[in-house]
Order: C-alpha cells, then sequence, then structure tokens
C-alpha cells in the first residue's frame, strides 16, 4: 500500500507551508494533495504558488494531485476551480460535483468531500474519468468492503487512515464568530490557530475542532489495527492528514507499520505520542466516529 | 410571476391542511431510511401515500417523494423499489440527492420528474447544471447556505428551477455535507436519513440544572428561568477559550418571508417550508401564513410588507422563539 499526505486543512502562513514540502521530500511519502480545501479567502498561498510546489514535488517523483475546494459559493469561487482543472499537468481531486463536471474529460480523483456510498455511484464517476476514490470518513470497514466487492469496474481506493476527521462544512465562519467578528473581516484569525481552535463541552470534554468554515473531530482518527483488515480487501493507498508538528514522525510510522518493521502496540504508542488528542477508531468499526475501539491484548 | 408554496406532510392529517390551507405542492417520505426524516411514527405507507396523492391531485396540488438519503450496500433495492414506486403510484417528483439513484431513475423512468435534493449539497450552477445534463433534473433544491445575492447569481446561470428553504429548521452547515450527528450517534441524515436522532437524546436534571446530552455528549445545560429546546447538535453551548455560549448557532429558525418579493423577483420558482417532523397544527399555520404573504407579494411587491401578528404568530411557531434571515442575509455568515 502507498502512503498519501493530504491537503493541509489549516490556515499556515507561506513560508510554512514550503517549508513543509521542502522537508516532507524526507520522508515515504508517495502521492501528495496540495491546495486549499477549506475557505476561498485563505490567500497566503496563490494559485501560482501551489504550481511551484506541485513542479517542486513532482521533479522528485513524486504523483501530485491538486485538491480543489469543498464548498464554491459565488462566481471567483468557479473562477478558481476552472484554474486548477484547466492545468495541464495535474490530476485534480474533486471534492464538489462541480469539479467532476469541469475535468470529466481528463482522470481526477473523486475526494472526500464527494458522497460516495454505493457501487453505482462509483461505476458512474469511474465512466467520467475518476481513477480514485477516497470514501466518505463516516462510512465503516464492512460497508467499504461490500462496496468493493460489489463495484463492477477498476478504481484505486485510498482510505482517511490518520487526522482529525473533517466533520461538517458551512458558509458561516466559527472562528470569525468566536472572535466576533463578520466572515466579511475575519482579519485571518485561522492564521492564529494552525491546528484549529478547540471546542469542549461545558463538562470539560475536548468533543470538535472549529477551522473556519470546518468543523473537525477533536479526536484524531487513527487506524492502526484496522491495517490487516484493510489490506485484505484491496485499499491501495492511506491518506494521512497534516498537523502543524509531527506529522512526518506519523508518516514514517505508518509505513514501518505496512512494511512490517513496527507492530501494532508499538506503533500506537508512537502514534499516540505524536497526536494533537486522543485518538478515535468508530467510524471504522460502524460506530459513532468519536468512539475508540480496542483490541483487548490477552 | 408567483413562487411555489412546496410544504412539509409527515403524515395524511398534515398534507390535508397543507393542501387545504394554500400549498401548491407537498413532501413526503416513506415509513423507513429512503427519506431524511426517518422518525419513529412518521411517514407514509403505501396506502396512505395514495390516499394523499389523490386528495391532493383532487384539488390541483403537487405531491413530491422525498428519497433523499444516500443507498448503502445491501438495501439498493429499497431505493430503486421506492423510485419505481413513486413513478408508478403518480407522484409528482422525486427528491434525490444520490447520484447513483438519479441515475437509475432517469434511465428506468424517464418521465418520473427528477428534484435534486438539498442533500445533494449543490451551491453553485456548475454542480447543478451537471445534475441537469446527467440526469435531467429539472429542479434543485438550494442548502441554506448562499446569500440571497449568491442565489440570484445561481438562477441567472441555470435553466434548471431553483428551491429554497424559506422557514423552519435552520442547518448551519451544508446539506449533505454534515456528519457531526453520526460522529455522536452513529446515525446521520446521509447515512440513516436522522440528524440527532431522539433515541439517543437524554434528559438529566442535575444540580447545576437541567442537562441534555446527545448520545455522551452534553450539549447544553439550562437554568430554571431558561427555555429548553430540542438538543440538535449543532445549537448546543460549547466552550472555546474561556467563552461558553452558542458557538455554531443559536436554537434558532429561519424565517424568509419578508424576502418574498426579492425573491419572486430573482425568479425563485419556489419556497420550501421545513418540518415534516411538526405537527399538521404547525404546517396548517406556517402554510396560512406563507400563502397569504405570497399572495400579499404578488398582488403587490412595491407595498409588501410582513404583517406585525403575521410575523409574530410565526416568531411563535419557531425553534426557541427566535428566527433569522440565516446566510441568505451575508451578515449572519
Amino acid at each position: 500500500m502507498k502512503l498519501s499526505l493530504g491537503p493541509i486543512l489549516y490556515y499556515w502562513r507561506r513560508e510554512e507551508v514550503r517549508k513543509f514540502y521542502e522537508q516532507s521530500l524526507a520522508w515515504p511519502i508517495d502521492i501528495y494533495y496540495i491546495g486549499e480545501v477549506v475557505c476561498s479567502k485563505r490567500h497566503e498561498m496563490r494559485f501560482e504558488d501551489w504550481l511551484d510546489i506541485a513542479a517542486m514535488l513532482g521533479s522528485e517523483g513524486k504523483e501530485v494531485v491538486l485538491s480543489s475546494q469543498a464548498l464554491l459559493e459565488s462566481e471567483s469561487d468557479l473562477k478558481r476551480l476552472g484554474k486548477l482543472t484547466g492545468n495541464e499537468i495535474f490530476a485534480i481531486e474533486a471534492n464538489d460535483m462541480a469539479a467532476v463536471s469541469l475535468s470529466e474529460d481528463r482522470p481526477f480523483v473523486a475526494g472526500t468531500h464527494v458522497n460516495i456510498y454505493n457501487t453505482k455511484t462509483i461505476d458512474l464517476l469511474v465512466n467520467l474519468g475518476a481513477f480514485r476514490w477516497i470514501p466518505q470518513v463516516e462510512m465503516s470497514g464492512s460497508q467499504i468492503r461490500t462496496l468493493l466487492a460489489g463495484k463492477s469496474c477498476e478504481i484505486e481506493t485510498e482510505i482517511f487512515a490518520y487526522g482529525r476527521l473533517p466533520l461538517a462544512l458551512s458558509s458561516r465562519c466559527f472562528t470569525a464568530r468566536y472572535y466576533d467578528l463578520p466572515k466579511d473581516d475575519c482579519q485571518f484569525k485561522c492564521l492564529e490557530h494552525p491546528a484549529g481552535l478547540k471546542l469542549k463541552t461545558r463538562e470539560s470534554q475536548d468533543f470538535l475542532t472549529l477551522n473556519g468554515i470546518q468543523t473537525q473531530s477533536s479526536s484524531v482518527h487513527c487506524l492502526v489495527e484496522e491495517i490487516d483488515d484493510i489490506r485484505s480487501m484491496g485499499v491501495d493507498i492511506l491518506r494521512i492528514s497534516p498537523q502543524p508538528n509531527g506529522t512526518f514522525e506519523i508518516i514514517s510510522i505508518y509505513r514501518k507499520l505496512l512494511d512490517g518493521d513496527i507492530d501494532n502496540s508499538s506503533a500506537k504508542q508512537i502514534l499516540k505520542s505524536l497526536s494533537l488528542d486522543k485518538h478515535c477508531n468508530g467510524y471504522w468499526h460502524g460506530k459513532p466516529g468519536m468512539h475508540q475501539y480496542a483490541k483487548e491484548s490477552g | 410571476m408567483s413562487i411555489e408554496l412546496i410544504c412539509p406532510a409527515g403524515n395524511l392529517p398534515a398534507l390535508k391542511v397543507a393542501v387545504d390551507n394554500g400549498a401548491d405542492g407537498v413532501y413526503l417520505g416513506l415509513k423507513n431510511t429512503t427519506n431524511a426524516r426517518a422518525f419513529p411514527g412518521l411517514n407514509f405507507d403505501l396506502k396512505t401515500i395514495k390516499s394523499g396523492i389523490d386528495y391532493a391531485h383532487n384539488r390541483g396540488k403537487r405531491v413530491l417523494l422525498a428519497l433523499n438519503t444516500f443507498p448503502q450496500g445491501s438495501t439498493w433495492f429499497e431505493w430503486t423499489e421506492a423510485v419505481d414506486q413513486a413513478a408508478t403510484m403518480g407522484i409528482d417528483a422525486a427528491i434525490i440527492a444520490d447520484v447513483g439513484l438519479l441515475q437509475y431513475a432517469s434511465k428506468t423512468h424517464p418521465d418520473l420528474r427528477l428534484h435534486l435534493s438539498v442533500q445533494g449539497s449543490a451551491t453553485n450552477y456548475e454542480a447543478i447544471n451537471f445534475y441537469r445534463d446527467h440526469f435531467g433534473i429539472q429542479r434543485a433544491v438550494l442548502p441554506r447556505v448562499l446569500s440571497l445575492q449568491q442565489v440570484a447569481h445561481v438562477v441567472a446561470n441555470t435553466d434548471v428551477e431553483i428551491e429554497i428553504f424559506g422557514f423552519g429548521g435552520l442547518c448551519v452547515m451544508v446539506e449533505g455535507r454534515c456528519i457531526l450527528s453520526s460522529y455522536v450517534t452513529g446515525e446521520s441524515p446521509n447515512t440513516a436519513g436522522v440528524c440527532s436522532p431522539a433515541k439517543a437524546v437524554r434528559w438529566q436534571k442535575t444540580s447545576d440544572g437541567l442537562e441534555s446530552r446527545l448520545g455522551e455528549v452534553l450539549l447544553d445545560r439550562y437554568s430554571e428561568d431558561e427555555k429548553t429546546g430540542y438538543p440538535t447538535l449543532c445549537k448546543g453551548r460549547f466552550s472555546v477559550g474561556e467563552e461558553t455560549y452558542y458557538a455554531l448557532e443559536e436554537p434558532t429558525s429561519l424565517n424568509t418571508i419578508e424576502l418574498l418579493p426579492e425573491m419572486i423577483k430573482m425568479g425563485i420558482s419556489a419556497v420550501k417550508i421545513e418540518g415534516r417532523q411538526r405537527s399538521p397544527s404547525y404546517v396548517e399555520q406556517v402554510t396560512r401564513a406563507w400563502r397569504n404573504a405570497i399572495n400579499d407579494a404578488v398582488l403587490n411587491p412595491a407595498h409588501y410588507k410582513v404583517k406585525a401578528e403575521s410575523m409574530s404568530h410565526l416568531a411563535k411557531l419557531s425553534e426557541g422563539e427566535q428566527h433569522t434571515l440565516g446566510a441568505y442575509y451575508r451578515s449572519w455568515k
């Protein structure tokens, strides 16, 4: 199985983004998804900057996919999307049907924000040019297994294996709301929160993460003991979602895990020390996503 | 120019009062998970649906069937069966979100009118035109996330009819793109047709006040003098930094009745009232108020003004007795 690095979902400064990708070259990443998926107001990286990064990674032999913005509201959103799908070098990850539509003649990845829950939808997207899909994170392992067994076409499957779960998108910016600022004058507060803003319940339970218009889990979805199951159903790629620190160490743990160079429990221990928050894996087991299921040893 | 009024029917009595009080169309769902209000005690079986269709059609009104969840795994045939039934029973349109199911419906029943459900998450004309080109949808229901100006831009760039939500529960998130509910309960609108399902709700009196929980998560805590609301996940009070507040949205409802003349002018085809889970009496009162307002707005758009008593009456029916223009009013965002 290959390892992919998902798009950076938080808002980081341009120099930090550049440094992040330069440093990443030292680590065992096979596929990169890059670009702004969450918010159209995040301007630190322009389209040309992303293309520079893509070229840099591509010249090192990496597969690069440009991820499209998930919530498209305005004409300028569509114009930016058109630039993305119009590039003649890199495939795109379509995160909205508009992106599927605009890239119809060219191969694309059906991204996490395209709702695919059944084989008929997969078959149709393959006909339109999808060469890879990423199941909705709320799908259970057994649902994905059934789906992969029932599909009639060739397509690669990539599983969101590590990171805070993308749970919801809104047109409202919850970070701006926290600062009592209108979205139109958000003062780019997301820059002050490179791993989002933590939301707790009134009894101080870590619950969600506010990331501009996106709501993420607070817990980190982490599939480790599930890897054998994932492998046996024919999954091709595991996705790791970037966090401000420790991302590359996490990637290398996954590489070792896939190569059999580290056992599950050691991997889990190390991952725990690197994670932004406690782990969860409920979705994979058909349970509430925030739950953590552990195979009890012994 | 006018605008169609589409009202919710959770059961036959609600359907009848909606039709009697001026709905142009009603929408309903079957008693299974093929629709996004899969609540116990709600929805139609084949017999009541037939009566409902007869009742509406005899009065020149339309019946729309919501099949707006995403078919999964081995249960695919439940959804296709529902589409087949819609086509043979004389349903006026099926409201569908799933791409695979839209394809099935358009191929198997080319004469069945298709509406793209709000759960299809189409927020821009490129996406809407994609659904038109591939499945021949004739109407799209927009998620409650666009400003009125953005809605106008969509309308101007597609020949697909546009329907928007005008009144009722306010989704803060893009419909079809929110799985907060399954994160906490294992069931979401996409997969199980429910959001913050009642079976996962727990109320508990404690020394700190009355607490509402969804699954194991504390959504809110009320003091004696505070009004309680249904514990929808995105409308709880949470802490961010040092502050405890409605971090995502207040317990409030959508009400765009004051925007009617603008909505009509920009060519929106239909306005939808949310609330298949609400009582027939609720449906009756909301339908009547909206029918009157639409008639006023059509007859005399320049002098349109929502009557104060009508507004306060609608407010009383609203969640938390508060209402908002939601995203249609840009500063909400």
